[in-house]
């Protein structure tokens, strides 16, 4: 697959294969992202990776002082187009089938009925079609452990809101685009709510914080008001 | 051993180097806004130039020292007092236990750095001490300082003691910082991914214009006015990298400047990306204030942070020998 190395001024550079929501693709990313991730190039600080590219943050300083003679872009892009080469599996198979329970109650859910409404679909059906699938998370990003999971079904397609909401509670499960995410932490956000699970998607005292991990499968099992409730974590 | 905060300030952080290596988790890296500041005030101390510092904005807060501690101010000046005495910035001061310090008003830049010598007892999240305010992690409780929260030092290895008497003692030399922040001069860009997105008129009033950072800038990011930039082509971006330094266009033709509290992923065109050796500069550059922006190269931006690095090495060397040696005769 071809690819295209852009930097990110003299902090990173950015691999993109394309503009695209593409579960092959994103396996690229995922299995290039695993393989840096073991190699840990000297001066690398971070790996970004997102639907369609992965972008290395690097550590221009420490280059600088350690290989004088190498231009740290041109170096990183030297090193990471030898690298690629060597990813010829893209059948990305580390993800791990997460099963995470939903209450898509009323309570929960203030923009159900109107997804419902405007796809001329019972409420029922929306949260039958919501639940009914497996789905990829490509990315996490926008905030710690927050998933970009995909694709839903085309009936459940919404754009996010105009005005984003100023609090969304942790734990809101929503729609934007024919992607769903989850709200790990309470924040301000513009996804289309249809339901919240009582799972802490992101716990900094968790010797691994973030639940989830970019190229795991997600299921969402539809729990009761009552089940939820006695499943909230302790604060 | 401790900093007892008596009245809390606008916003004040404990901030290191910022946290690396949990991106692919959504992990932001969060940090110093002005690394420089941060470095300068802890080899003032003699700490390591990424040790934990304080972050303060103005108003700032107002502590009392449990402690004898040697301190240095770096950064914004937001003229400290230390009982009612006035504190230089970039030098190391000597303060005895009982000292309240005060800021009593901003003068110059946004954020002023405090580091105490042997640095704050703390304990790292995923690898950092710098407070994700978003995660309400690292630092301090995760979370802005407070009334009544007493911040531990450690001992300071250095060993060094204030004379008897005097409350406070100013050691005899102090650093020019300067060379860092240039007055007037243009903060510098590299051409983003998307850079090319804008139409060439667009492009050119990037640089010619005096941008103003509105009131809607904080820790995340600054919103710019100025001009309206247009995009010749208009295409939905799926998320992908952004970092500190990024210049992102915004539908309405505003650009933004993503700063250190900012996300790792974003979906609008990436126009820009500041250099790393003019984020400081561009750190103690507040809401109302005005800049312009400039083109450069790649090989310019690793000159710059080159000498950048050079000249705080130089610096650190200066401060640790100066340190030494007072403490040679101090024997």
């Amino acid at each position: 697959m071809t690819y295209q190395i852009q930097p990110l001024g003299d902090q990173g550079l950015c691999i993109s294969w394309g503009n695209t929501i593409d579960m092959r693709v994103n396996s690229l990313v995922l299995a290039l992202n695993d393989h840096l991730l073991q190699l840990q190039l000297p001066g690398m600080l971070d790996l970004i990776p997102a639907y369609s590219s992965l972008s290395i943050l690097f550590d221009a300083r420490r280059m600088l002082r350690e290989f004088p003679q190498q231009q740290p872009y041109d170096y990183m892009c030297k090193r990471v187009a030898l690298e690629i080469q060597k990813i010829t599996e893209v059948n990305y198979s580390e993800g791990r089938l997460v099963e995470i329970p939903v209450c898509y109650d009323q309570s929960m859910a203030p923009d159900l009925e109107r997804i419902a409404r405007q796809n001329k679909l019972d409420p029922a059906e929306i949260i039958r079609l919501h639940s009914s699938r497996t789905y990829r998370v490509y990315m996490l990003g926008f905030l710690p452990g927050f998933p970009y999971m995909g694709a839903v079904d085309d009936r459940l397609a919404t754009p996010r809101l105009a005005s984003p909401r100023q609090l969304v509670p942790a734990g809101s499960v929503g729609i934007a685009g024919s992607q769903t995410g989850i709200y790990p932490l309470d924040a301000p956000g513009g996804w289309n709510l249809i339901g919240r699970t009582p799972l802490r998607l992101f716990d900094p005292n968790r010797a691994e914080p973030a639940l989830l991990r970019p190229g795991d499968q997600i299921r969402f099992t539809p729990i009761s008001l009552a089940a939820f409730q006695k499943n909230i974590p302790a604060p | 051993m401790s900093l007892h905060i008596l009245k809390s300030g606008l916003l004040d952080t404990i901030q290191d180097e910022g946290r690396y290596g949990f991106g692919h988790l959504g992990v932001n890296r969060s940090g110093a806004m002005d690394r420089v500041g941060m470095a300068v005030a802890n080899f003032l101390v003699g700490n390591a130039v990424g040790e934990a510092v304080l972050e303060m904005h103005f108003p700032a807060p107002e502590i009392r020292l449990e402690a004898p501690v040697l301190l240095a101010l770096a950064g914004a000046n937001f003229t400290a007092e230390a009982d009612s005495v006035s504190v230089p910035l970039h030098t190391p001061v000597l303060l005895q236990a009982g000292v309240s310090i005060k800021f009593q008003k901003k003068r110059a830049g946004t954020r002023c750095y405090l580091a105490a010598g042997g640095g704050f007892a703390l304990d790292a999240w995923l690898g950092s001490c710098s407070t994700n305010l978003v995660a309400g992690a690292g630092g301090w409780k995760g979370r802005a300082l407070r009334a009544g929260d007493m911040l531990a030092l450690r001992q300071n290895t250095l060993g060094v003691q204030p004379g008897s008497g005097e409350k406070m003692q100013c050691l005899p030399w102090s650093v020019n910082v300067s060379d860092f922040y240039p007055a007037n001069q243009p903060i510098r860009f590299c051409p983003g991914p998307e850079y090319t997105w804008l139409d060439t008129d667009s492009q050119s009033s990037l640089a010619k214009t005096a941008w103003q950072i509105t009131a809607q800038s904080n820790r995340m990011g600054y919103r710019l006015k100025g001009a309206n930039l247009q995009q010749e082509r208009v295409t939905e971006l799926v998320s992908s990298v952004v970092a500190p330094g990024t210049i992102q266009l915004l539908p309405n033709g505003q650009p933004i400047v993503l700063m250190t509290d900012c996300q790792t992923t974003g979906g609008y065109p990436r126009i820009g990306q500041i250099i790393q050796a003019d984020l400081p500069r561009l750190a103690q550059l507040g809401a109302g204030q005005a800049f312009s922006l400039q083109a450069v190269s790649l090989e310019t931006a690793f000159a710059a942070l080159q000498e950048q690095t050079q000249i705080l090495r130089r610096m650190k060397t200066g401060c640790a020998l100066k340190l030494s040696m007072m403490l040679t005769t101090q024997r």
